[in-house]
């Protein structure tokens, strides 16, 4: 008999319920930190973690697994290259979730989820690692969006020039 | 399925809402700031949890 899945059912669907985690998990690596409901941040922590137990194998297969959750290509070489490292000497338990209150408005019990480590400062722009992740990744893959990635790393070097 | 025969008075009615009633918030004081806060949440005064900064204020 296969075993129900722990904690809260999310959205209608299951593919609704996938996307959302992945949506979170995904977030989550891209700030570090990120606000959400109890019942999500309990779904959403052991996917996260074995996202990063992923990353600190490292291997090519770990990547195609991770790239079938973190679809956003910056997001997964940043958990590869940045967020692995830091968590070598940790046998797990790599994301905090701290409860924060109910929600005004809906008085939802919200929560905290955070990656233990912290980030270490913005996430500088990586313009000369992009071609070596474009290596280590389906390089074919990434060829025709080659443009379009480096317009996006622009677009975030003007977000953080404008938060700064 | 079973329907009600007869009409309830008001006043049965109100003996029965007299038994619904509310409950204060339990709250424990925050060790950092030492006002009231949620048990084994951060604190929405200070925003700590633990020692820790966990929410800006």
């Amino acid at each position: 008999m296969p075993k129900p899945t722990r904690g809260a059912r999310l959205g209608g669907s299951p593919a609704h319920e996938r996307l959302m985690l992945a949506n979170l998990a995904t977030s989550l690596f891209k700030h570090g930190k990120i606000t959400t409901t109890e019942a999500k941040a309990k779904r959403v922590r052991p996917l996260a973690e074995r996202m990063v137990t992923f990353a600190k194998r490292g291997d090519l297969h770990a990547r195609r697994q991770v790239a079938t959750v973190v679809r956003d290509k910056d997001v997964a070489y940043q958990l590869f290259a940045e967020i692995a490292p830091r968590f070598t000497n940790r046998p797990g338990g790599y994301t905090r979730i701290v409860k924060v209150g109910p929600r005004k408005g809906d008085n939802a019990p919200m929560a905290v989820i955070e990656l233990v480590e912290e980030l270490a400062e913005a996430p500088a722009p990586k313009r000369s690692a992009r071609p070596a992740a474009a290596k280590t990744e389906t390089a074919a893959a990434l060829a025709p969006e080659e443009p379009a990635a480096e317009a996006a790393v622009e677009d975030t070097d003007a977000d953080e020039s404008k938060s700064e | 399925m079973a329907v009600p025969k007869r009409r309830m008075s008001r006043s049965n009615t109100r003996s029965r809402r007299s038994q619904w009633k509310t409950s204060a918030v339990a709250t424990q004081p925050c060790p950092q700031c030492k006002s009231p806060k949620l048990p084994h949440a951060a604190c929405g005064v200070c925003g700590t949890y633990n020692g820790r900064q966990v929410v800006e204020v």
